[in-house]
C-alpha cells in the first residue's frame, strides 16, 4: 500500500500546483486526478491541445503547458485515470483505477476538486444537445469538436469566451441569449474599484466582447421566459427580449451562469460550509492556508470558492507550503517567504470577483424555477414536487430527498443540490444556510460491487 | 441516426470500429467516447428508467451521469472513457425492467 | 387542552400511531426533529418481516406476524388515501445459507418455534436447486435458504411520505424542525420546545427513536434503547434479478439492488466505512454473482434502535400515567400494527392487544 506526505486530489491548477511545491519543499506526492491526462477542466488535456489548437483557445489556456510541465519530477507520483470514490480521515484515499480499486495513505491532503457548472434548470434543460458551456468547450479543447448551429444561453465570461474561441475555429454561434440586464453591468461598477485592481483581466473581458461583435453575432440581453423546445432533442430556444418572443434553431445549446465549487470530497468528510451570498453558493469554511477544520485536511481552488484558475494555482501553492511547514520540511521564515507574492496575486485575482458576481449574477428563475421544470435530472424530481415536499413537513434537502428521490441518483445530487435548497429555503422562508445541503457519503461516485468487494479482507487473504 | 455531424471536427485521425447499439461506427482512436459519439451523429445515449425520456451528454466532464452507457456489461460513463477498438456499446438496460416510477 | 394526544417523534413509528389515532377522531399534534436528525425511518431495509423475530419469545414472532397479516390492508386504505402506492410485495422471503451447518441449526430453531406458536409459522426448507429454480441470480456458494411464507417488503420512504400525507390530511399537526426540552404534566402534559414551542396535550407518547434515551427517564421510563449502525448499499438500478427479499439483498421497487447491512456497535456514529461496504458488497455477489459489475451508487449508514433484547418496548409512565413510551427496532414491520391495533392499548379499549410481555418489567434494575 503507497504512502505518501501528502495526498493531492485533483489535477488542475490548484492541484498541480500544489503537488509540485511541496515535492519542491521534499514531500513525497501522490497526485490523483480522474481525467487520463493532467490540466482539470480549465487546461483540459492541454500538452495536447495546446499543439493543435493553442490559436483557437487563447494564451489563458496554452499557459497551462508550465503547469503540467512541472509535474514530471521525482517527488510527484502523478496517477491519471484514477477516480477517488472515498476518503477517510487518517488519511486514506479510495480510488479505481482501470477497473480495479485502490488505496493511497497520506498524512494530509488536499482538495483541489474544483468547479462545477451551476445548475441551469429551463424547461428542456436535459433534452439530448443541451448541454453546459463548459461541456461545449472541453469537446473543443479535447476532443477539437465544435457545434455548428449552437445558441448559448446565460451569462457570465465563460459565455464570451467560448463565443469567441467558436468564431475563430470558423464555426461561430447563432446567438449568445444573455439573461444580465444592462442595470445588473451599471449596478456592478460600484465594484469597479476591485476590478481596476486587475486591469488586464477587464481589458481581456472588454476584447472578447469586442470579437463577437466583430462576428455580427446576435446579442440578447435581458432574456427571460427561456425554454429549450424540441422533440427528442434540442431543436430552437425559445425566450422573451426586447419586448417580444423569440425562437432560434439551434441543434446544440450551450448554458451558462456561472460556476460553483465542487463540494462533494469536502462535505463526505463532514467538512462545514458557509453560504457565499455574493456567489450565491456554499463554500468550506477554510483558515487562511487554506486548511480545514479536520488538521492536515485542505481545500484549494475552485472548490474553496470560486475565484479562476490563477487564484487557484496560489492557493495550491499556499496549502503546500503549509503542509510542507507542519510537515517540518520549510521553517516559518521559508513558508512565509514564499507565501507573500502567493498572497498578493489571490489577493489581486479575487479583487475581479466582486465585479464580475453582480454584472452577471444567476438567472433568478433558474435558481428557483417554475413548478413543472425537472430539477433532479437523475431521478427526474421537478421543482413542483420539491414544492410539495416543504408542505409535507421537510425542513431540509435531506427529508426531500427520502420523499421524492431528487439527489439519489448516479450524481449524488451534484446537479440538483443548490436548486433544491434554495427552493426549501424559499417555501420554508429560511435562509440557505439554515435548510442545509444534502449529507453526502462514499462512493462520491459510483464503484462496482467486484471492485469494492476485492477490497474485502477475507477475500484479498483468500487471494494471496 | 443523424445524416449529419452537428459538429465541425477540427482534429484528423485513424479510426476504430466499434458498435452502438447495434450500428457499426468508426470513430477516432483513443478519442473521449462521449465527444467521439456526438461528432458521429448520436446525440442520445440513453433513455432514463424513470420516464423514458433520451438523455445525451451534457457536462462532459464526469459529474452529471448523463451520458451512460454498458461497454462488456458495466454501465460507464462515455465521457470518462476512451475509444478501443471492438468496444461493443449499447444504452444501459434498466430502462426496459419494467420498473415503473 | 389543545390536542388529545402530542406524540413525541415523527418517524415512521410516531407517524404510523398518529394515523391510527386521527382515524379514530381523535386529536393529535407530532413533534418532529430536524433535516440532520438520526431518523432510522429514512435509512432502513424496508423489510415486512417475520422468520428470525422472537426466537426466544414467540409472543414477539407473534407480533410480528399480527402486523404482517394487518399490513396489506393497512398499505390499501393508506394508498385509497393517499393517491400514493407503498410498494408491498408479500410472496415470502429468504433466509440465505452458506454452509448446511447454519441452514440445519436455523430450520432446527424454526421448528422449535413452529411448535410454540401452535404450528403457524409457514416456512420451507429450500436446496440449492430449489432455490435456483425460484431466483435464477443465485450464486453456487448458497446451500440453500429458508423461505419464510409471511415475509416481504416495502418501500419504507413511500410510507413515511404517506403516513406524513394522510396525518396532515386527516388534521394531524406535524412540528418540524423541534427539539423538545421539557415535558411537564400540571393538569394536562405541556411539551416545551427549545424554540418556545408549547403543545398542551392529554396524552403523550415517546416515540423519538434514541432520543428516547435523553428524554424517557425524565418522564419516568427506564428506555434502555441504544444504536447500533446498519449500513446499507444500494447499486444502481438494473433489470429485474432478484424475486424475493433477503437480509442480505433485495431489489426494490425503482429497481435499485439494495444490499445490507452490518451490525455496529459504534455509538452514535452513523458514518460508512470502506471495510463495510466491501464486506457487504461480497456478501451480495456470493449470494448473486451477477451483482459484481453492478455499480454501487449510494451507501448510508443508520442508526437502528435497539432494546436490550433487540425487542420492542410499550410502557405507560408510571410516574405520569398518560405517557407512554413506543420504541422498536422494526418499526416498517410493525407500522400496520403501530397504525391498527395500538391505539386499542393506549386508549385502552376492549380490544387492547396484551402487551405485558414489551413492558419495561423485563429490564432488571441493576
Amino acid at each position: 500500500m503507497a504512502h505518501s506526505d501528502l495526498a493531492v486530489v485533483g489535477a488542475g491548477p490548484a492541484g498541480m500546483a500544489a503537488a509540485v511545491t511541496a515535492a519542491e519543499a521534499g514531500l513525497s506526492v501522490t497526485l490523483l486526478d480522474e481525467q487520463p491526462r493532467p490540466g482539470g477542466q480549465i487546461y483540459r488535456d492541454v500538452d495536447r491541445a495546446a499543439a493543435r489548437r493553442g490559436d483557437i483557445l487563447g494564451a489563458d489556456f496554452t499557459v497551462g503547458v508550465r503547469l503540467t510541465g512541472a509535474l514530471a519530477q521525482p517527488g510527484v507520483a502523478h496517477v491519471p485515470g484514477a477516480t477517488v470514490w472515498a476518503i477517510e480521515a487518517g488519511w486514506r484515499l479510495l480510488y479505481t483505477r482501470d477497473g480495479r480499486a485502490a488505496e493511497v495513505t497520506a498524512d494530509r491532503v488536499i482538495l483541489a476538486t474544483g468547479a462545477m457548472e451551476r445548475p441551469m434548470p429551463l424547461p428542456g434543460w436535459t433534452l439530448p444537445g443541451v448541454m453546459t458551456a463548459g461541456a461545449g468547450q472541453i469537446l473543443l479543447k479535447q476532443s477539437g469538436l465544435v457545434p455548428r448551429e449552437a445558441v448559448l444561453v446565460g451569462c457570465g465570461p465563460l459565455l464570451y469566451l467560448v463565443a469567441a474561441q467558436m468564431v475563430r475555429a470558423g464555426v461561430p454561434p447563432r446567438a449568445l441569449v444573455e439573461t444580465q440586464t444592462k442595470a445588473e453591468l451599471i449596478a456592478a461598477f460600484r465594484h469597479a474599484g476591485g476590478a481596476l485592481r486587475n486591469g488586464p483581466a477587464l481589458a481581456k473581458g472588454l476584447g472578447l466582447i469586442a470579437e463577437i461583435a466583430g462576428a455580427g453575432i446576435d446579442r440578447h440581453t435581458g432574456a427571460t421566459d427561456i425554454a429549450i423546445d424540441g422533440e427528442g432533442q434540442a431543436e430552437a430556444v425559445r425566450f422573451r427580449a426586447g419586448g417580444r418572443v423569440h425562437r432560434i434553431p439551434a441543434r446544440t445549446v450551450l448554458l451558462h451562469h456561472g460556476v460553483v465549487p465542487n463540494t462533494q470530497a469536502a462535505r463526505s468528510l463532514g467538512i462545514a460550509h458557509r453560504w457565499d451570498h455574493g456567489q450565491h453558493c456554499f463554500a468550506p469554511v477554510l483558515d487562511g492556508w487554506g486548511e480545514t477544520e479536520r488538521a492536515g485536511l485542505f481545500i484549494a481552488g475552485d472548490g474553496a470558492g470560486i475565484a479562476g484558475a490563477k487564484a487557484a494555482e496560489a492557493a495550491g501553492r499556499l496549502a503546500a507550503l503549509q503542509a510542507g511547514r507542519q510537515a517540518g520540511r520549510l521553517s516559518r521564515g521559508q513558508r512565509d517567504r514564499q507565501a507573500a507574492p502567493l498572497r498578493a496575486a489571490l489577493s489581486r485575482e479575487r479583487a475581479l470577483r466582486p465585479f464580475l458576481d453582480a454584472a452577471y449574477p444567476p438567472h433568478a428563475p433558474a435558481l428557483r424555477p417554475p413548478d413543472a421544470t425537472v430539477v433532479c435530472r437523475c431521478e427526474e424530481v421537478t421543482a413542483g414536487d420539491i414544492r410539495r415536499y416543504a408542505t409535507l413537513g421537510c425542513t431540509g434537502p435531506n427529508q426531500a430527498k427520502a420523499f421524492g428521490r431528487a439527489g439519489m441518483g448516479p450524481c449524488q445530487g451534484r446537479y440538483c443540490g443548490l436548486t433544491v435548497t434554495a427552493l426549501l429555503a424559499e417555501a420554508n422562508r429560511q435562509s440557505p444556510e439554515a435548510t442545509g445541503y444534502y449529507r453526502i457519503r462514499p462512493p462520491l461516485k459510483p464503484v462496482t460491487l467486484g471492485e469494492l468487494a476485492a477490497m474485502d479482507a477475507p477475500a484479498r487473504d483468500a487471494a494471496e | 441516426m443523424k445524416p449529419a455531424s452537428p459538429f465541425l471536427e477540427l482534429d484528423e485521425g485513424p479510426r476504430v470500429r466499434v458498435v452502438f447499439d447495434g450500428t457499426p461506427l468508426d470513430l477516432r482512436a483513443g478519442a473521449n467516447l462521449a465527444a467521439a459519439l456526438l461528432a458521429a451523429g448520436v446525440q442520445t445515449l440513453r433513455h432514463t428508467s424513470v420516464s423514458g425520456a433520451p438523455r445525451g451528454p451534457f457536462c462532459m466532464m464526469g459529474a452529471c451521469y448523463d451520458c451512460l452507457v454498458e461497454i462488456d456489461g458495466v454501465v460507464r460513463q462515455a465521457c470518462m472513457t476512451e475509444v478501443a477498438e471492438g468496444m461493443e456499446i449499447a444504452r444501459p438496460r434498466a430502462g426496459e425492467a419494467g420498473h415503473g416510477a | 387542552m389543545d390536542w388529545d394526544y402530542a406524540i413525541i417523534g415523527g418517524g415512521v413509528v410516531g407517524l404510523s400511531v398518529a394515523w391510527g389515532l386521527l382515524r379514530r377522531d381523535l386529536r393529535v399534534a407530532v413533534i418532529d426533529g430536524d433535516d440532520g436528525a438520526f431518523r432510522a425511518s429514512r435509512g432502513n431495509f424496508g423489510l415486512v418481516w417475520v422468520q428470525s423475530k422472537g426466537m426466544n419469545e414467540p409472543r414477539y414472532a407473534r407480533w410480528s406476524q399480527r402486523s404482517a397479516a394487518a399490513w396489506a390492508g393497512f398499505a390499501e386504505e393508506l394508498a385509497e388515501r393517499t393517491g400514493r402506492s407503498v410498494g408491498l410485495e408479500q410472496n415470502g422471503g429468504y433466509d440465505l445459507h452458506f454452509s448446511e451447518e447454519t441452514l440445519a441449526a436455523t430450520v432446527a430453531k424454526y421448528e422449535e418455534l413452529k411448535e410454540r406458536l401452535d404450528g403457524d409459522y409457514p416456512f420451507e426448507v429450500l436446496g440449492h436447486n430449489a432455490l435456483r429454480k425460484e431466483e435464477p441470480a443465485i450464486g453456487p456458494t448458497v446451500v440453500g435458504a429458508i423461505l419464510h411464507h409471511q415475509d416481504g417488503h416495502a418501500n419504507p420512504l413511500n410510507l413515511l411520505m404517506a403516513l406524513a400525507d394522510d396525518v396532515r390530511r386527516m388534521g394531524g399537526r406535524v412540528l418540524t424542525g423541534k427539539t423538545v426540552t421539557e415535558v411537564t404534566k400540571p393538569d394536562g402534559f405541556r411539551v416545551a420546545c427549545s424554540d418556545g414551542t408549547q403543545v398542551a396535550a392529554g396524552k403523550i407518547v415517546l416515540s423519538a427513536g434514541l432520543g428516547a434515551a435523553q428524554l424517557g427517564p425524565r418522564l419516568g421510563f427506564r428506555a434502555p434503547v441504544r444504536p447500533q449502525r446498519g449500513q446499507v448499499l444500494i447499486t444502481e438500478k438494473l433489470p429485474k434479478m432478484i424475486n424475493r427479499p433477503s437480509l442480505i439483498a433485495r431489489q426494490v421497487d425503482e429497481g435499485g439492488i439494495q444490499i445490507g447491512a452490518t451490525n455496529e456497535e459504534v455509538g452514535l456514529d452513523d458514518g460508512v466505512t470502506q471495510p463495510g461496504l466491501s464486506h457487504l458488497a461480497a456478501e451480495a455477489i456470493a449470494a448473486y454473482p451477477a451483482l459484481a459489475r453492478a455499480q454501487l451508487v449510494r451507501s448510508w449508514g443508520a442508526l437502528r434502535v435497539l432494546s436490550p433484547d433487540g425487542l420492542p418496548i410499550y410502557q405507560e409512565s408510571a410516574e405520569m400515567p398518560g405517557a407512554y413510551l413506543v420504541t422498536c427496532h422494526s418499526g416498517i414491520t410493525l407500522a400496520a400494527a403501530h397504525a391498527l391495533t395500538l391505539p386499542d392499548w393506549l386508549e385502552s379499549t376492549g380490544a387492547a392487544p396484551d402487551l405485558e410481555a414489551f413492558s419495561e418489567a423485563r429490564f432488571a434494575v441493576s
